[in-house]
């Protein structure tokens, strides 16, 4: 399994900026709302308690959404 | 008062929060995080450092210590919890105070001495009670972060600037990490769990420029049982 974890859509997020301002400087026109994440790989006996588990501790819901994918 | 000082593996503020408790208010000892027994001290202080290697989230690991559901049960038992800079994001993770912190706005770890507005008590006690009018002094304390930037979004931050809950505020310009309402630390609704991102264990002796930080100890010192 795989979690996705992003900040929250409206939160600055400086390093995203820091990213996408770095990006023309090295010749890459044209990209732009870059946003930095985590991303957490494990393995689940019992997937149904993920959603819980990102609530609990891999996201903090008051700033970053997440999402769950099965690989 | 004797404050218990909550050692995790990556604390590094514990040695000077001591110090600074005993200046503040006569005694204070190490707690270990594995400790689930407080050991009848009055109070605890979160200290700052990096507990646990800010791993996945600043404080989102340290929260699950046995220590921490003891400082959860005084918390909720109204004793007084005293947050700083990485035991402020601990507090916000266990949900003991209100928001979260993220990197500061330029990326950059910002380390300097600086002015706090104090707001003055949640819950003031009348002078009939031995309350103190509030104090809007400036507080001169030292910050030094680099996951400072207080949030919370904007119907918690009325709610909370009603309740008066915004203990301490950058002075104005001085706001170091772009914390949304130059917020540098909050309290629980009932004022007795606070916490901040500036180290008032740090400004406790007039060798080091201050002594500013004895006031925030000894704000939380009514709330001892």
């Amino acid at each position: 399994m795989r979690v996705l974890i992003r900040p929250k859509e409206g939160i600055l997020d400086p390093q995203g900026k820091a990213v996408e301002r770095a990006l023309p400087a090295l010749g890459f026109e044209g990209i732009g709302h870059v946003h930095v994440g985590r991303m957490v790989e494990l393995e689940a006996d019992d997937p149904t308690r993920l959603a819980e588990l990102c609530e609990e501790l891999l996201a903090n819901p008051l700033i970053e959404d997440y999402e769950i994918q099965t690989l | 008062m004797i404050w218990g000082v909550l050692q995790f593996p990556g604390s590094c503020d514990e040695r000077d929060a001591l110090h600074a408790c005993t200046l503040a208010s006569g005694g204070a000892r190490l707690i270990w995080h594995e400790d689930r027994d407080l050991g009848g001290i009055d109070g605890v202080i979160v200290p700052g450092g990096f507990s646990y290697g800010d791993y996945l989230r600043a404080g989102a690991i340290a929260r699950f210590s046995p220590a921490m559901e003891a400082v959860a049960e005084l918390a909720d038992a109204g004793g007084p919890v005293l947050g700083i800079c990485n035991g402020f994001q601990v507090l916000c993770e266990a949900g003991l105070l209100p928001g979260a912190l993220l990197r500061n706005e330029n990326l950059r770890f910002v380390c300097r001495q600086l002015d706090l507005v104090d707001e003055g008590s949640a819950r003031e006690l009348s002078p009939s009670e031995g309350g103190q009018p509030a104090d809007r002094s400036l507080l001169s304390i030292p910050a030094k972060h680099g996951e400072g930037r207080y949030y919370a979004p904007e119907p918690m931050l009325d709610e909370l600037e009603r309740n008066g809950q915004v203990a301490y505020r950058y002075a104005p310009g001085q706001n170091p990490n772009g914390s949304v309402r130059d917020i540098a630390g909050v309290r629980n609704e009932t004022g007795n769990v606070l916490g901040l991102m500036p180290h008032p264990e740090h400004a406790v002796d007039p060798l080091t420029g201050s002594t500013d930080g004895l006031s925030v100890f000894r704000s939380l010192e009514r709330f001892a049982a």
